[in-house]
């Protein structure tokens, strides 16, 4: 994983000639640079994912009421229109699989959340209109605890909870 | 080198399902290496899936999934040979795309 480094620190020297050769030729008409300026990023987040969008808030909420309030500013009704697939028990905590789909309509993000890890908030999806409201990932689970996928409809939360028995934690050390 | 996402996006009709694997450490920041130091977190916050120019899937990560993610959704729209654009970016401000082809 460690490889990456090198190739992209390549990419980027690779990159600088070419901007300072733009910007020597450029910088010779006046507002060259401020052009030079507003082309280069606007390329980059092309490229890029966007880590401002993400929600630092809830992500970083310790109790899994607060990051649920933080997600969506309101409490999840029971539904059973919410399926939750996961494992009964879960030998290894690190690599839990779990899935989350609805039958629910108007469906705009799917949140899943695991009580007793650290910070209870696993990941969140929001869902655009044509995507379907189904998910699939895998996420590391502390301890034994209860799953809960949230799935956001119409304005309204729904939730299904499980609970999963660890044997073999994935996040202490 | 080769990229840290492998996707295999199939198109059946209207839907394309898509499954995406990305090489990352997702470290937690609780887990201690051999001498008992603790690993800072290393793990990616965005994930995005462009079709079209249109944001498709984005996937929203805390330290709580598992390294080297996968991840598994569907979406309508797309045609057999679509460029299909995926990217993400850790907390440390790394990142990697990839333009896949849509079977």
């Amino acid at each position: 994983m460690n490889n990456n480094n090198p190739s992209k620190q390549t990419r980027s020297r690779r990159d600088r000639p070419g901007q300072t050769r733009r910007t020597v030729i450029q910088g010779a008409l006046a507002g060259g640079l401020a052009g030079l300026a507003g082309v280069v990023p606007l390329r980059r987040a092309r490229a890029a994912a966007d880590a401002s969008k993400w929600p630092k808030d809830a992500f970083s909420q310790k109790k899994e009421a607060d990051a649920i309030k933080a997600l969506y500013g309101k409490t999840p009704e029971a539904s059973d229109k919410v399926s939750l697939d996961a494992p009964e028990i879960a030998e290894n905590g690190a690599v839990v699989p779990i899935s989350v789909s609805t039958t629910l309509p108007d469906v705009t993000s799917i949140a899943i959340i695991v009580s007793e890890n650290p910070f209870p908030l696993a990941a969140s999806y929001p869902i655009p209109a044509g995507t379907a409201p189904m998910v699939a990932n895998r996420l590391k689970m502390a301890k034994t605890s209860k799953v809960t996928a949230l799935v956001e409809s119409g304005g309204k939360v729904f939730s299904a909870s499980k609970e999963v028995k660890v044997t073999v934690g994935g996040c202490g050390g | 080198m080769a990229s840290t996402i492998r996707v295999r996006a199939v198109a059946s009709g209207d839907t394309t399902e898509v499954q995406a694997l990305v090489q990352h450490p997702m470290d937690s920041g609780f887990v201690k290496d051999a001498k008992g130091q603790l690993i800072p977190p290393h793990y990616i916050e965005v994930m995005e899936f462009q079709h079209g120019g249109k944001t498709v899937f984005t996937a929203f990560w805390g330290p709580a999934v598992a390294k080297d993610p996968y991840i598994k959704f569907s979406f309508k729209g797309a045609h057999k040979g679509d460029d299909l654009t995926i990217s993400w970016v850790d907390n440390k401000g790394q990142s990697d795309s990839l333009v896949g082809k849509i079977l």
